[in-house]
């Protein structure tokens, strides 16, 4: 096991993939020269040179058309686009080529295409470069969206994601980069398919992907103080949804709390929740509760941006609200 | 009479124009037949006709190898027959059967054939410009000798894709072939009312790729150009821009009402028919003669009448493979 951080982690993982396939490249805004927005592809130009590690100019369409064209073509190219809010400039490609060839060639094309993205807020960077989309994405049939909430994720999604056929986005919540965690190198791809289970509990189920698994963690760490046990699920995928775990836990805690840093309306967590009514409503003791954004374009000023994003105090509060005598 | 004949020596053999005039009819009748059909609702949805433009798309396609990658826009259907994909299977896609190009998932504006590298017919008006980079990237990055061409109308000469693509070719010197068919219309608006400079050709220096522009109208002049410039391509020089000047005759899709420009702008340009004017050259060339053209014309109304007998025959896509093609099937 090795101790490092989560952009320790991902780059580790771009580092295998490039070694080990020669179809496999680099494209993005200041991956190369600069190292990365984030600094998780710094020092990859000096190993791999300007061919693999391609620094693209700002044109996130033309890149992210490249890629998908580069996938066509027989490469493995990992795209990275600085932040979500920039990955509206590609959307055309995205949206209407990228998740439709397969489908409007009559399976004839495959896009084998990974696109990381850097989502979230809470670095008080306001309303352009703070936003979580990921649940538009997953809106999109023909697409994979991964959230890796943990070291040995950040790494291992990202190989699995280059062993898939059709393309993968995966979303690297920016407040997780600097955090530490144990990896085992060997490990490889991990299952992209299931959600996992973090903590097991009994009275209530948190949902929770990306950047807010650690708020839900901690709520359950002070609901667990109050003799609340919960149960912590973390998402991974956001399509195709683990729908079975969420439902099993549900059915066992009878409750549900879905965190989500999107906006509330039309989300992710929406969908979660209709899942929850669709699969398990007669199990739930308490209606669903959601945790999300306030419905504001994030601020950039520190207490007005906390506000904004789901709190851990908003998690503990639903749940403990769910359950008799605690609300 | 002899002596006339040797100063006015034919450019082509007498094989090679009738090639290219059989190539430019298939498309003409074949657009013309569609035409008919969706009148008759055998066809739905947008059917946006190549009429008038044969020469482009069957000119430049003989600069390209059956290696060469394609990238077409949603008016494909000339580009599509060019290539050498079967009428039956084009015509079987719009009628929405399984035994369509795309298994009637894509319909007129969407033809694909991996088999012939033709990567599909794109709608969104740029969209396939980004697509053809990657696909010469991939070229370049794999040392395959093959060009990308890359189809696109004046109306997508004002999208951000056209800059961005054009840039990031000349940035990365890859080996794309763009082929602007200037018909001086997106859909409704005239590139006089959407381009500050309409002459597309210019368009290309700013960005340090070489241009030329072209007669669309003239099918052995669309083929010089677009040999040159896939030569160009081909050795390694970085993309280039090669805009065909032409014109559709027809709306811009059957739902248009050809409202916004007049009938005499078009017959005008009817008079420079790229088959009439093609036919009447080799005419004086002594290369065709009428029974010349009854000949191609018997040829490829027996290929239509094949096309339109296999559409009409072929089964739908059973209901139950809906999502069939969307993702490959999750693995247990």
């Amino acid at each position: 096991m090795t101790k490092l951080t989560y952009r320790e982690a991902v780059r580790a993982a771009l580092r295998r993939a490039l070694r080990s396939d020669p179809r496999v490249f680099l494209m993005g805004e200041d991956v190369g020269r600069y190292g990365g927005a984030f600094a998780v592809s710094l020092g990859l130009l000096e190993e791999f040179g300007p061919e693999r590690i391609r620094d693209s100019p700002l044109s996130e369409s033309a890149f992210v058309g490249a890629g998908i064209g580069a996938a066509l073509g027989g490469m493995r190219p990992i795209v990275e686009i600085m932040t979500v809010n920039f990955s509206m400039l590609a959307m055309d490609q995205i949206l209407n080529n990228a998740a439709t060839l397969r489908h409007m060639s009559g399976g004839q094309f495959n896009v084998p295409l990974v696109v990381r993205l850097a989502t979230g807020g809470g670095r008080q960077l306001a309303a352009q470069h703070s936003h979580s989309l990921e649940g538009w994405y997953a809106h999109i049939p023909g697409i994979k969206v991964l959230a890796p909430a943990t070291v040995p994720d950040a790494y291992g999604m990202l190989l699995a994601a280059l062993q898939e056929p059709d393309p993968v986005f995966i979303f690297e919540h920016a407040t997780l980069y600097p955090m530490q965690g144990e990896l085992d190198e060997s490990s490889g791809a991990v299952n992209i398919s299931h959600a996992r289970i973090m903590r097991p509990g009994t009275d209530v189920t948190v949902i929770a992907y990306g950047g807010s698994l650690n708020k839900a963690l901690q709520s359950a760490e002070r609901l667990g103080k109050d003799g609340i046990e919960a149960e912590v699920i973390d998402l991974r995928s956001l399509r195709p949804l683990d729908t079975p775990t969420i439902v099993e836990s549900v059915a066992k805690t009878h409750r549900a709390v879905v965190i989500d840093e999107a906006w509330r309306t039309g989300s992710l967590a929406a969908e979660i929740s209709a899942q929850i009514a669709e699969n398990a409503f007669d199990e739930l003791d308490s209606p669903v509760a959601r945790v999300c954004s306030a419905e504001v374009p994030i601020p950039y000023a520190k207490h007005l941006e906390d506000a904004a994003l789901p709190r851990v105090d908003a998690i503990v509060a639903a749940a403990q609200g769910m359950i008799p005598h605690h609300g | 009479m002899a002596t006339a004949a040797i100063t006015e020596r034919p450019p082509i053999t007498r094989e090679h124009a009738l090639f290219l005039l059989r190539e430019m009819l298939r498309i003409r009748r074949f657009e013309e037949k569609a035409a008919e059909v969706y009148t008759l609702q055998k066809i739905h949805g947008f059917l946006h006709l190549y009429i008038g433009e044969e020469a482009t798309g069957v000119g430049a396609m003989q600069a390209l190898t059956l290696d060469d990658n394609i990238v077409a826009t949603y008016r494909e259907h000339g580009q599509a027959l060019a290539r050498g994909m079967p009428a039956r299977t084009l015509m079987a896609e719009m009628y929405g059967k399984v035994t369509g190009c795309s298994h009637g998932h894509g319909g007129s504006m969407h033809f694909f054939d991996a088999s012939r590298r033709f990567f599909g017919g794109y709608a969104i008006v740029g969209g396939g410009m980004p697509v053809a980079l990657g696909l010469a990237l991939a070229d370049k990055m794999q040392k395959q000798p093959r060009i990308t061409a890359c189809f696109f109308g004046d109306g997508a000469v004002a999208e951000g894709e056209f800059h961005e693509s054009l840039n990031l070719a000349a940035l990365w010197q890859l080996p794309v072939l763009f082929l602007c068919e200037n018909n001086l219309y997106a859909m409704g608006t005239a590139v006089k009312r959407a381009l500050a400079q309409t002459d597309i050709s210019l368009k290309a220096a700013p960005y340090g790729i070489s241009a030329e522009a072209v007669d669309g109208m003239d099918v052995l002049a669309v083929e010089a150009a677009a040999r040159r410039a896939a030569v160009f391509v081909r050795s390694g020089k970085g993309p280039f821009l090669l805009e065909c000047q032409t014109y559709r005759f027809r709306a811009h899709s059957m739902a248009d009402p050809d409202l916004y420009r007049t009938k005499e702008e078009i017959e005008e340009w009817k008079k420079r028919d790229p088959i009439l004017l093609f036919q009447a050259r080799l005419r004086e060339w002594g290369l065709l003669s009428d029974s010349d053209v009854a000949a191609l014309e018997t040829e490829v109304s027996a290929q239509l009448e094949d096309a339109l007998q296999f559409a009409e025959a072929s089964p739908r896509e059973p209901v139950e493979d809906l999502l069939k093609d969307v993702e490959e099937p999750v693995k247990p």
